[in-house]
């Protein structure tokens, strides 16, 4: 390998990037684009759910309870109904997603036994959505009934006497508020990252062949490892650009906290590029010696690197066979540094096992790539 | 006008025929995907690595943490021994979870007192970490009611005096365990099926202009409309059994209930088969090369997947994104499979998703008629 060969490609590579403006643009406008809708678009959060309320009572005490809800952030009451039949069609058609059923005897019940139970009709087919709201509906209820006991034991005149002995003291660590987007958007930059990566390396080979200059290269003595790396080294420089971009807005615009050092996502981030980027060039040689490669590309990049990287759905949650497969995921390794070194402050010790295998990812598809390549240049 | 678009269909359906490697990618990527994607979707929380200091050693606090080993939804990890081994285990991400006993713990509950129970979460995961937390309350609250009862007989001093509460009994419905595959199985068919669809078609007319077939075709005297329509009927026909392959296969897999009408079912895919044709289209009519074409589908169908509501709720969303989401196809497909799976709804409640993706369809399969009218001049 020349020194001087791999310079000459890498400046030939940059001036035809700043030559295409138009492409440039794109390499960076994209990933703000998919940051803004991406960034936004991703929230566990529940909040302002609407639900329906069905309060056959109508007293005071089912009055104040229907307030409850009310005051919520978590619900927001969009219809009250009077029969079973409105509340099941709301809940058919999605109106509403849940519905709070007070029965009629509610006071009556309270008085005579002391304890009455309210109804909560949960759409499930979103069993996450319906499991946080249920929780949130539970305290509220508990809320209010704690309320009621204490205003009873006023009057009754009896000495306080805790109906809970146990209670619980929750202390939540790393992401103190447990807001869905400080975990999630970290993820977010490395998917925008593996998506942007890969296309910004697809390209450069097959524009070679389309203008008819791979040709021009072959009669040159420059080695497909050259050719790779002087190729690489530029849409690297673009990359790291683009990681600073996507990461800025994620620290700065949507506020995720970030506890590590900058020199840790440095060294995560170049890891990564180098896997992606390679990956992208693996493409870019494949696609054009196979129809339908294009296609499978997207089928082994697009949905795996959203579902299997961890970044939304977590991996330790999966079955083993499963869990083996999203090794194979090169965003994964990238996911877990950045959810680390943002919200853990980990140091790049505490990442040797995703950097390692990141490394090892690299190594391999270097090695394919440049195997890829030769076979073109016969 | 039949005839024509009849020959460009015949010729499709010969060249997907000469082609086994098509046939192969048609078949075997969508089906393992399938398979891997419904055990991987899912916010289902089991097994909490949970690690639990116990510094009260008493009968009370031993009969407490009892409790979390017989549930599956946690798994104790690790007996620590002190603070800095608890705070260890949860840095190291050893554990998720962890229960602190304080010492007097007993003794507080014996007089009658609350006592606190301190649980430390790591919240990286705040999903895993709020679903963990209400299964943890429920647990506890289990425990106190039955501690309460037991404490209440005995002395029976307290008999005169009854504890006023209302209790929230939820009846979820149409997924009565909360089983987090009902809900995604049925959302990777839409999302396979658009990936599928939209890649197949995008690169339809792209490889026909890169082979330098695409101005045979031209002279001869067939109407940009009835090429479009002929290019869509057969990945119409092969979306469609697509879908069948993949719902069969996901549904008897993975167990999932069908309770609504096949028919709904079979219009919604129609319909969403149309959309889906229409946008894999327009991108065949704006790139030139298949290289373009793939590095389009990666920025058009990702935020589709991620703001269709697959895995994050809509209502959720800031209103200006809910708004755009309009304009995505899989947002109604994925209400109308998930509905007529799970809820058994029929066109009463559903046709407002049947609208919007029909009209989705037709608008982007007239702009791409209208696209390659011009591309040719």
């Amino acid at each position: 390998m020349r020194p001087r060969r791999l310079k000459a490609i890498a400046v030939k590579e940059m001036l035809q990037i700043w030559r295409d403006p138009r492409s440039l643009l794109i390499a960076l406008l994209m990933p703000f684009m998919q940051m803004i809708l991406l960034g936004y678009g991703v929230s566990l959060d529940v909040k302002h759910l609407p639900i329906c309320v069905f309060d056959r009572e109508g007293s005071q005490t089912s009055l104040a309870l229907v307030k409850r809800f009310q005051a919520s952030q978590y619900f927001s009451i969009v219809d009250s109904f009077d029969n079973y039949r409105d509340v099941t069609r709301a809940l058919d058609r999605g109106n509403c997603r849940m519905a709070i059923v007070i029965p009629p005897d509610m006071s009556e019940r309270l008085s005579d036994s002391g304890s009455s139970t309210v109804q909560a009709l949960v759409d499930a087919t979103d069993d996450n959505t319906a499991n946080i709201a249920i929780g949130y509906a539970q305290a509220v209820v508990a809320a209010f009934s704690s309320d009621l006991q204490i205003q009873s034991l006023g009057m009754a005149g009896n000495p306080p006497q805790t109906a809970q002995p146990v209670t619980v003291e929750s202390r939540v660590w790393f992401n103190e508020d447990l807001e869905s987007r400080n975990f999630i958007i970290p993820g977010v930059v490395a998917l925008v990252m593996a998506l942007v990566g890969a296309q910004l390396t697809s390209l450069t080979i097959a524009r070679e062949w389309e203008r008819g200059t791979m040709e021009l290269l072959v009669s040159t003595p420059v080695t497909p490892m050259e050719l790779m790396l002087g190729k690489l080294a530029p849409y690297f420089a673009i990359g790291l650009l683009d990681a600073v971009f996507c990461l800025g807005f994620a620290v700065f615009w949507f506020q995720v906290p970030f506890r590590g050092t900058l020199l840790t996502l440095f060294f995560g981030t170049s890891l990564f590029l180098v896997v992606v980027l390679g990956i992208g060039y693996l493409i870019s040689t494949m696609i054009r010696s196979q129809v339908g490669a294009a296609q499978i590309g997207l089928l082994v990049t697009l949905l795996p690197t959203t579902l299997l990287s961890g970044y939304a759905f977590p991996i330790d949650q999966m079955p083993l066979a499963v869990q083996a497969v999203t090794y194979l995921v090169f965003a994964r390794y990238y996911v877990t540094i950045l959810k680390a070194v943002f919200l853990k402050g980990s140091g790049i010790l505490d990442l040797w096992a995703p950097s390692l295998a990141m490394v090892a990812y690299a190594a391999i598809v270097a090695f394919l790539a440049a195997r890829a390549f030769r076979k073109r240049l016969d | 006008m039949f005839e024509r678009i009849l020959r460009i269909v015949v010729k499709e359906f010969l060249q997907l025929k000469r082609d086994k490697w098509a046939r192969f990618r048609l078949i075997v990527p969508p089906i393992v995907q399938m398979l891997v994607f419904g055990y991987a979707a899912t916010f289902e929380v089991y097994h909490v690595p949970t690690v639990v200091l116990d510094r009260d050693h008493s009968q009370e606090s031993r009969d407490l943490v009892s409790r979390f080993s017989f549930t599956d939804r946690f798994h104790i990890v690790g007996i620590a021994g002190s603070e800095a081994e608890v705070k260890h285990a949860i840095d190291r991400s050893d554990a998720a979870l962890a229960i602190v006993i304080h010492p007097g713990f007993a003794a507080l509950l014996r007089s009658g007192q609350s006592a606190p129970l301190q649980v430390i979460l790591d919240g990286t995961n705040s999903n895993t970490a709020l679903i963990s937390l209400g299964y943890l309350n429920v647990i506890v609250a289990r425990y106190s009611k039955d501690y309460a009862a037991e404490l209440v007989r005995p002395g029976a001093q307290n008999e005169s005096w009854q504890a006023v509460q209302v209790n929230l009994e939820p009846r979820p419905w149409y997924n009565a365990d909360l089983k987090g595959r009902w809900f995604f199985v049925p959302g990777v068919i839409g999302t396979l099926t658009m990936v599928v669809v939209v890649s197949l078609t995008a690169s339809a007319i792209v490889r026909e202009r890169e082979a330098g077939t695409l101005e045979q075709i031209m002279v001869t005297p067939i109407r940009p409309s009835e090429f479009i329509l002929g290019k869509t009927l057969p990945f119409f026909v092969i979306g469609l059994a697509e879908v069948i392959l993949v719902a069969a296969f996901g549904t008897l897999w993975f167990q999932i209930p069908f309770v609504g009408n096949p028919l709904v079912l079979l219009l919604g895919t129609s319909l969403f088969l149309l959309s889906t044709l229409g946008l894999g289209l327009l991108i065949s009519t704006l790139c030139k090369t298949q290289q373009q074409a793939f590095a389009s589908n990666f920025f058009v169908l990702n935020p589709m997947f991620t703001l269709s509501g697959f895995s994050f709720p809509i209502a959720s969303m800031p209103q200006p994104l809910q708004w755009l989401t309009y304009l995505d196809p899989l947002r109604y497909y994925l209400v109308v499979i998930r509905a007529t799976f799970l809820k058994g709804v029929g066109l009463d409640a559903l046709w407002p998703q049947m609208l919007g993706m029909a009209l989705l369809g037709v608008g982007l399969l007239s702009i791409s008629i209208a696209r390659f009218k011009k591309s040719l001049d």
